[in-house]
Parts: C-alpha cells; structure tokens; sequence
C-alpha cells in the first residue's frame, strides 16, 4: 500500500473540500470525492500505522491505535463509573475506527428510519423519522456490499464459524433462532489483492492480513493514488472558519509539532466520530455562531446515542477457546424486529463477541476482584460469548458539551458524554440479557454472567438529520441547516439509533453525500 | 523534577528487595514453560517485606489457587516500576505500613482469613486502587498468565486457520449454509 501525497495543496488553496477525520465517512467521503476530480485535504488526527504495524497484545494495541485525549462522563450509565474517561473506545489513527471494527455489515431496516411514526411518542426519549428512507439508501448499500466484499451478498460466500460461532449456533438453534456467521466485511476469499481471513482472533487490533476492509487498506491509498488527495497525519483541528456571509472558509488545526495551521477550503466535511465532531462544532463559536457553528437549532451534541448494549459470558464443561478466530462469528437477528409485545420498542442483535484474557480481565467485571471475579477468569479458555447490540433512545439531555474545567494538550476544552439509560433500553438490555442466557443454557452452560457495557464504540447522533431546520443539524444528505458548505459525514448524522452495527450505513451515507456534494460543486451551489 | 535513578542512588541506597519463589506446580502449564522451576524478581523501590507484602495483598485481590507466585511477582514488579514516581512510592509505602500496624505487627503473620478481613476492610482505598489497577494488567497480561488461562494470544499471521479455530467436538457442526467453508487456497503453516 502506498500513503505517499502524489500532490500537495497550498494553504491558501480555497478551492480544496477539507475533510476531516479519515474513517468510515471520512476516508469514504475522501475517496468518493477524488474518484470525482474533487480536490481533497484530508486532515487526519492520528498518525499512520500500516497494517504491517498492528499488535496482538491487546494493551499495546489499544494504546496505539485508540483516542486516548482526555474526556470526561457524567450521567447515570455504568461506564461513567467504571471508565469517568474513557466513555468511547474509537481510534485516532489513519482508517479511524475502521482499523479496530468487527466488521460487522448490516443494512437498517427499512422501519427503523420511521422510528417516530413507527414506535411512537416515548416519554422522555427525542424520536424524529429520519430525512431519508430506506429507498435513498438502498442503492448506496447495493455499492457498499459490493465495495466492502460482505459476505452473503453478491454471492460471496460466509466465513466459516468458529469454535464461539458453533456454541452460539447450537443454541440458538435449540431456542428456534436464525443463526450464520454473518454479513462481513471480511474477505471470505481473495478478493481485491486482498487475502482472505486468517481467523488470527485481532480484528479489534487492526486487521495484519488485510482481509477486514478499512479505509486505512482501500479508500485512503485509493483516493492517494488519484493525485487529486492530500492526506495529512497528526492535524488536530481546532477550529472551522467562516466568513461574514456565514460561510465557512477553512479550518485551523495544530500540526504535528503544535503549530496552528490554517487551511482554506471551498467546502468542509466534519467526520471525527461522534464525539469530536459535536466538540468541534461547540469549539468554532463566534460572535455570528455564539453557541457553535451550525447550532442555531441547539441539536449539537443533543441526542446521543451510543446503542443498548452488554454481554452474555457462558463457561462450559469442555473448552471454547473463544479467541480463536474472528471476533463477530456469529450473529442472531431474530430479536431485531419491532415488536412492543416484548415491553419495548426497538430491538437488538445478538453478535459473538471475544476478548482476549488481557482485555478480558479488564472488561468483563470492571473494578471487579476476589473469588466472585477470579471464577469467572479461571474459566476464561471454556467461555463463549456474546455482545448485545440494539436501538437505544435519543433523549436531548444525553448529550456531548464541552467541559470548560479540562483541557487537551492544545488547551482546547474537553468533550463531556452524559448518558443517562431510558426505561427503554433497560428494558431491551433485560429482555437481551435473558435472551442470550437462554441461548447458551441451551448450549449446555455451567455458568452465566451477564457483562455490563464497554465504552462505546457506536457513538450516534450528536448532529441529526432532520426534515425541519429546527429539529436537527443537517439535512438528508449531512449538509448543515445553517452552513450550505459544511458537511456531517460520520455517524452523528443518525436521527436515531436503529438496532445495526452502523458501520455500513455510515459508509452508503457517504458515497451518496460524495456524489452529491459533487453535484452540487458542479452546479456552483456550493 | 529529579531524575528517579538519581534520587534511587542518593536517597533510597538502602532500599531494594528481592522476591525468590520456586514453582508450586511442576506439572502446570507454567512449568512447561519456564527455564527453572526456581524463580527471582528484584524489586528497586520496595524492600523485601513490602515486596512480599504486595505480592500476597495481591493474591487476596485476585485470588487464583493454582497460579504461581511468579505470575504475581510481575504484578510487584509492574507497582516497582509505578513507584518510581515518588508520590506512588510513598503511597504505596504508607499502604503498607498501614496493614501492618493495623494487624498490629506483620499483617503477613496474620492468618489468611484475618488478612482478608484487612483487605475488604480497604477495599475502594486509594492504595487498594492502584495495587487493583495494576494487578488488573499486569497479572493478566504476561505469557505465563496466558499458558496458565488457556489463552493461545498471537500466534504468527498464519492465525488459527489451520491451529484449531473451529475445533470444538462436543457440539454437533453447523451446517455449511450457516457457516462456510475453509478457502481452498489455504494450506496449513
């Protein structure tokens, strides 16, 4: 793979799209508009660490690839208490958060777009239908699948199941549940001079054979390659520029040795996951945008989502080894529908899930110790799991603001996550627990523990589309409300949660919003 | 702020210890593994008595019967490493200075249901947190910890493809339409 710049842009280039952050809709986004003609700066945080890189000790790892700035919690979620900084586990590296996903490939369901209409008015929770539909989507998934290799679609076969796959599949079998080794963006076979799976059992720790698609081993060389692409590493912005008329014209980041830089742009794409890009938006406060740019409405940072989650750990009498192999091996979606008989609207996916004895340790009873969290390590090579994951409800006062009290090493304030869980996804999470208990009773389990939730790695919500300027930030296609020429291109786009790993969507949404954003240069509307 | 080799050398030149073991299971996991069945982790912040003192305040926090001292001795030597911070040391010291007048003498000379009453009763201190934050790496993160869990870690890039990824027998195989097929260029390492 090669990262070389083939062209460089001026700093004062204001013909240049910036985009920043280069994940899932930032390297996406990058690649689709290069592909185009479209000249790209592509400013990322993190520094380059090629696949070649990548570490199996999960701890050195974690600290290489993951964004590690400080950041504060608050709220009545149990990750306030058992990680007040660490609320997300999201990377700040070249690739993003793609470096360390599960690959995970799933379309929303068409009903989870029309979450509003569809469950109705929940107290104390922000539902709003989304913009778009399933329709405006479908065919940028078509090209995602087909981009991404995910296996069961275009005839690409599954990967084959672990040890964790078949202890799943057995009892949802038993239960009467759908069972496969997945949609993932995994190569099954060879394809695109990349190999196939290993089932080395790192996925989390950057993918060393490549067979995981990340836009550190496609869209970013890709776009490269064009010549139409810069890509700068260790460029944490700081601030997005505007102009009287409101317009924004570039942005200020600090460079690798602390120096504040300025970029101009013709357009800017906010894509640092969603946790940053509400923090940045608060952070570019001005006279003319005096509670953060884009936030006439107040939605920055409101209605954040991080999913329903948890897990189920089950030992058995004979050994898994759970670590073997990919990470996601197996997924049940039954429990995906809508269908408030089970005392909450929404639904959840239930996802393998395996973490190696050191992570373990660290996650599966956080702040745990004695006999009560020894037995469950004891068993460590005779458990399987699984990860649930589901809707979760927006709720304005789950929200990302800045925290005037703590600085990052550039002196910018810290992002706060607030998190408080509605009835709703306590319920779901018990419905969940149950669930998964049952599927591995059925499998023949000696002993349940049900896990809380890690930090989030599925950070939603916090600049939502919306039909109405008032209801959100941005409009179906990310660009704001406000600023006809600054794009959302990450996942705080979501208006809500739905149940799916939103990886995928996060990518469909910015092949469609490259190509309108091409469009629209075109047409010289922005 | 001094350079801690420096202050070791000049202030704490009677300070230092060494932990000796040898390996409880000659047939463990761990056994196999290692050069000799006896064991030494030279500690620079801690003496003989603290060291020793963690060690065992570190088998009440996570209690593995069959896990040898060894493993543990790594956690001590990971708090040794810490305690090259100054205001950790003495942290760390004052905790342990703490067990001890509370036991009202040597809180090793305590016997070991007397020596975790200790240990609930601090449970949440901020000694208690760090020897916890510690251990909850240290222990668990070595290659010995990984032979004695079962856990296989990093094998080379060829993964588990062909070292026993899918080879659970206990339970029936899935079918081939939920599951999939090992690709065909694929050779054994």
């Amino acid at each position: 793979m090669d990262y070389t710049n083939q062209r460089t842009f001026d700093h004062d280039d204001d013909g240049v799209v910036v985009v920043i952050g280069s994940g899932a809709g930032g390297g996406t986004l990058a690649n689709g508009l290069a592909q185009q003609g479209i000249k790209v700066v592509l400013l990322e945080a993190g520094g380059l660490h090629t696949r070649t890189d990548f570490h199996t000790d999960e701890w050195r790892a974690y600290e290489q690839l993951s964004w590690l700035d400080p950041r504060t919690t608050s709220g009545s979620w149990r990750v306030a208490q058992d990680f007040p900084n660490l609320p997300a586990w999201i990377c700040k590296t070249v690739g993003g958060s793609t470096t360390h996903w599960s690959a995970c490939s799933l379309r929303i369901q068409p009903h989870e777009f029309e979450a509003r209409t569809r469950y109705g008015d929940l107290e104390g929770a922000t539902l709003l239908d989304w913009p778009i539909g399933y329709d405006d989507l479908a065919p940028y998934y078509d090209r995602a699948e087909k981009r991404l290799n995910v296996t069961r679609t275009n005839d690409i076969p599954g990967l084959p199941g672990n040890n964790n796959f078949k202890v799943m599949y057995s009892g949802a079998q038993k239960l009467g549940y759908e069972c496969n080794t997945g949609h993932m963006a995994i190569n099954s076979r060879e394809m695109d001079s990349r190999g196939h799976c290993q089932q080395r059992g790192f996925c989390f720790q950057g993918c060393r054979s490549g067979a995981k698609w990340s836009t550190l081993n496609t869209e970013i060389p890709e776009a490269l390659a064009t010549g139409n692409c810069e890509m700068r590493t260790r460029a944490h912005v700081a601030e997005i520029t505007h102009d009287a008329s409101g317009k924004v014209t570039g942005v200020s980041y600090f460079d690798g040795n602390g120096e504040m830089q300025h970029q101009k742009a013709r357009v800017v794409a906010v894509a640092g996951n969603s946790i940053e890009t509400p923090r940045l938006l608060l952070n570019s406060a001005s006279t003319q945008f005096p509670d953060g740019l884009a936030n006439g409405s107040g939605h920055v940072g409101k209605h954040y989502m991080r999913h329903m989650t948890g897990s189920v750990y089950a030992a058995f009498e004979q050994p898994v080894h759970m670590y073997r192999g990919t990470v996601m091996a197996g997924i049940i979606p039954d429990e995906a529908r809508h269908d408030d008989g089970r005392g909450f609207a929404g639904g959840y996916e239930m996802e393998t899930i395996a973490l190696g004895l050191p992570l373990a340790a660290a996650f599966l009873n956080p702040g745990g110790w004695g006999r009560d969290f020894t037995r469950m390590i004891d068993q460590y090579d005779h458990l399987a799991a699984m990860w649930l994951v589901g809707e979760d409800m927006p709720r304005d006062t789950n929200r990302v603001t800045l925290n005037h009290d703590v600085r990052d090493q550039h002196g910018l304030p810290v992002a706060n996550v607030h998190y408080d869980d509605h009835d709703n996804d306590i319920a779901m999470r018990n419905h969940a627990y149950q669930q998964g208990s049952d599927v591995y009773r059925a499998a023949g389990a000696v002993d349940i523990y049900e896990v809380p939730p890690y930090p989030s790695t599925h950070n939603l919500g916090t600049c939502r589309m919306s039909e109405k300027p008032e209801d959100g930030v941005c409009n179906g296609f990310g660009q704001t409300h406000e600023v006809s020429n600054l794009f959302i291109s990450d996942g705080s786009q979501f208006t809500t949660s739905a149940a799916e790993n939103p990886t995928l969507t996060i990518i469909a949404m910015a092949m469609r919003q490259a190509e309108h954003i091409g469009e629209r240069m075109k047409a010289r509307a922005i | 702020m001094t350079h801690p080799s420096l202050s070791r050398r000049v202030f704490l030149e009677a300070s230092g210890g060494t932990l000796v073991g040898t390996l409880a299971f000659a047939n463990g996991a761990i056994a196999m593994l290692a050069p000799s069945t006896s064991w030494a982790v030279t500690t620079e912040q801690f003496d003989d008595h603290q060291a020793r003192t963690l060690l065992i305040f570190t088998r009440h926090l996570l209690p593995h019967d069959t896990l040898e001292d060894a493993v543990y001795a790594l956690v001590v030597k990971d708090l040794d490493r810490q305690a090259a911070d100054p205001q950790v040391r003495q942290q760390l010291t004052n905790g342990i200075a703490t067990l001890d007048r509370q036991a009202g003498g040597e809180w090793l000379a305590l016997n070991e249901d007397d020596r975790q009453a200790q240990v609930e009763a601090i449970s949440g201190s901020p000694f208690f947190k760090t020897v916890h934050g510690s251990a909850i790496v240290a222990l668990y993160n070595n290659p010995l910890a990984f032979a004695h869990f079962g856990y296989g870690g990093g094998v080379d890039d060829s993964g588990y493809l062909h070292r026993g990824f899918s080879d659970i027998t206990w339970l029936p195989e899935p079918p081939i339409a939920a599951s999939g097929t090992i690709p065909v260029d694929s050779t054994p390492a």
